[in-house]
């Protein structure tokens, strides 16, 4: 349903960041896009969602079609309407309101009240957590409840595709599994396409149906995650193992061996 | 004790009117985090309007309250489109200098186009003063202090209660995560500035009717910044507040330290105020402050 073909990204129109990224998420499923620090996935997340024009980027070559509607070049508010909403990297609440206000503030395309009402109820029912620190000051609530209200208040929107970008960043290993869980039973229960963008490959493959890998602005590997976490290279680099599946020490990798084996 | 009553409702009346004037700051600031430097400015061009339809055009006072309404939202407007936006995404010190050159601009175009003699009219509430237990007041500062009162009870509302209020503070908070709640971004600048000049329009009014008008209504624009830095940049009530105590200390200062050395401590006792407030309150009262989470 969210197809990007073949598109570039060019940063204040001089740096290439995106050197033609093909990705498809499907309907009612996770796909996740893995990647090194730089490798260019939230870029991509950002081309998307439109914020990219905010940053003096723009999408130069390719396109990206939702629904069989082309939306790059449209405004971010515009491609949130259409059901497409961005969870950033790094939480991102709106630290001076509070809690409830962020979600109100999520559901600013929402006109009916009423409507704005339930779905606030619907996020507290996912995150029981944030209903005990309704009217606290987003700003004071501790990093796994940020990342909670970022999800909650994009939920807001009633979206029918969730961009996540590194919800895992900074919170306890306990935490992670804890927001993993709830994202995928929103994905069963609501019926949410979620493009993930992850560190954690471990996480991210273990809850997505179909995953891709990108290193330096290009997808250098793909597959349906079951594969991708049998996939020798994603062992070595990605998950820390080797063949016998004990750990790995980084000493024995040689550092030009990675890219050659991903580009050949 | 009289005469400090006297100095003191005094200077809660003057005080609500910078308060109203603050006010525009404040939103401008809140929403966009651009220092609006033009905001006595601002309030000279309403004066002017205002007085050019009165004296020049010899047209009734409520017509002069709708052109200078309609005029400075118009002019807000036009401001946020060919100025400020084509800035969107630059860093904040280039509207904060546009703002600057702004206010030079205006200083020189409001006399060439109005013309430079001082001109005068008079708010429709009649001139006998209201006494009132020790209070002595002039029905034109009472009138402004109701307006003031009114306007900062409703933008309170504004940004406490209402979606738009909570849109405009996300807007504050993070531009780029506003936008991808679906948020037009430019729409709520252009707002804030809208508003700027909805209460630039009614300080231009009432002030311009108790000093005259000419570019040295703009003058009060200097008041604004001591008002705002006790009551915090971007609170609505801080406003109140700070315009309050500048409003006060102003007068009390004015009653009790002029004639002991002269006369002029009026016009700097808000300042002292303010350093004060920089060294042991930088954000003000009411101001956010900023959120570290370690």
């Amino acid at each position: 349903m969210l197809t990007l073909n073949n598109i570039e990204v060019v940063y204040d129109g001089v740096i290439l960041v995106l050197k033609g990224v093909s990705l498809q998420a499907k309907e009612g499923s996770i796909t996740t896009v893995l990647g090194a620090n730089g490798a260019g996935k939230s870029t991509t997340l950002k081309a998307i969602s439109g914020v990219l024009y905010s940053e003096r980027g723009e999408v130069t070559k390719g396109h990206i079609e939702f629904d069989g509607q082309r939306i790059d070049g449209k405004r971010a508010s515009d491609i949130t309407r259409l059901g497409i909403v961005q969870v950033f990297e790094g939480r991102r609440v709106f630290e001076h309101l509070t809690t409830e206000e962020n979600l109100i503030a999520g559901a600013h395309i929402e006109r009916e009240l009423r409507k704005v009402r339930e779905n606030i109820d619907l996020v507290y029912s996912y995150f029981p957590r944030l209903r005990e620190r309704c009217h606290q000051e987003a700003g004071y609530l501790s990093g796994g409840e940020q990342q909670m209200l970022a999800i909650g208040r994009a939920l807001m929107s009633r979206p029918r595709v969730m961009l996540l970008d590194e919800p895992s960043l900074g919170l306890a290993p306990m935490l992670v599994e804890e927001i993993f869980e709830i994202v995928s039973r929103l994905v069963n229960q609501e019926k949410l396409t979620v493009l993930l963008v992850e560190q954690n490959a471990t996480m991210a493959l273990g809850v997505a149906e179909h995953g891709y890998v990108m290193e330096n602005g290009r997808i250098v590997l793909e597959g349906p995650a079951g594969k991708l976490r049998e996939n020798s290279d994603i062992k070595e680099f990605y998950l820390g193992l080797n063949e016998v599946g004990s750990r790995k020490s980084y000493r024995d990798v040689k550092h030009y061996k990675r890219r050659k084996r991903w580009l050949s | 004790m009289e005469f400090a009553l006297l100095l003191i409702g005094n200077g809660v009346l003057i005080g609500l009117m910078y308060s109203l004037i603050a006010l525009g700051f404040v939103l401008v600031y809140k929403a966009t985090d651009a220092i609006n430097f033009a905001q006595g400015e601002f309030v000279m061009l309403a004066a002017l309007i205002s007085a050019a339809v009165i004296v020049m055009a010899e047209l009734p006072f409520w017509v002069a309250v709708i052109v200078a309404l309609a005029g400075m939202i118009a002019f807000s407007f036009g401001l946020e489109r060919i100025v400020l936006r084509p800035l969107l995404g630059r860093p904040i010190v280039a509207v904060i200098m546009a703002t600057i050159g702004l206010a030079a601009i205006l200083r020189g175009a409001g006399p060439f186009i109005f013309g430079v003699e001082t001109k005068s009219f008079s708010l429709p509430v009649g001139d006998e003063p209201i006494f009132l237990g020790p209070f002595i007041l002039q029905p034109v500062q009472v009138t402004g202090a109701v307006v003031s009162i009114l306007f900062l009870a409703a933008f309170s509302w504004f940004f406490l209660k209402s979606r738009m209020g909570i849109a405009m503070r996300a807007v504050a908070d993070n531009q780029q995560v506003a936008s991808a709640m679906g948020i037009n971004v430019e729409r709520y600048f252009a707002l804030a500035w809208a508003m700027a000049g909805i209460v630039s329009a009614l300080g231009g009014i009432v002030w311009g009717s108790m000093l005259g008008v000419d570019v040295h209504v703009s003058l009060v624009g200097l008041k604004v910044f001591p008002v705002v830095i006790l009551g915090g940049l971007d609170s609505v009530i801080g406003a109140v507040v700070g315009g309050l105590i500048v409003g006060i200390v102003e007068n009390l200062a004015a009653g009790y330290l002029d004639p002991l050395v002269g006369g002029g401590t009026k016009d700097f006792a808000p300042y002292v105020l303010m350093i004060i407030a920089l060294m042991v309150r930088p954000y003000g009262i009411f101001g956010k402050r900023k959120i570290e989470r370690v």
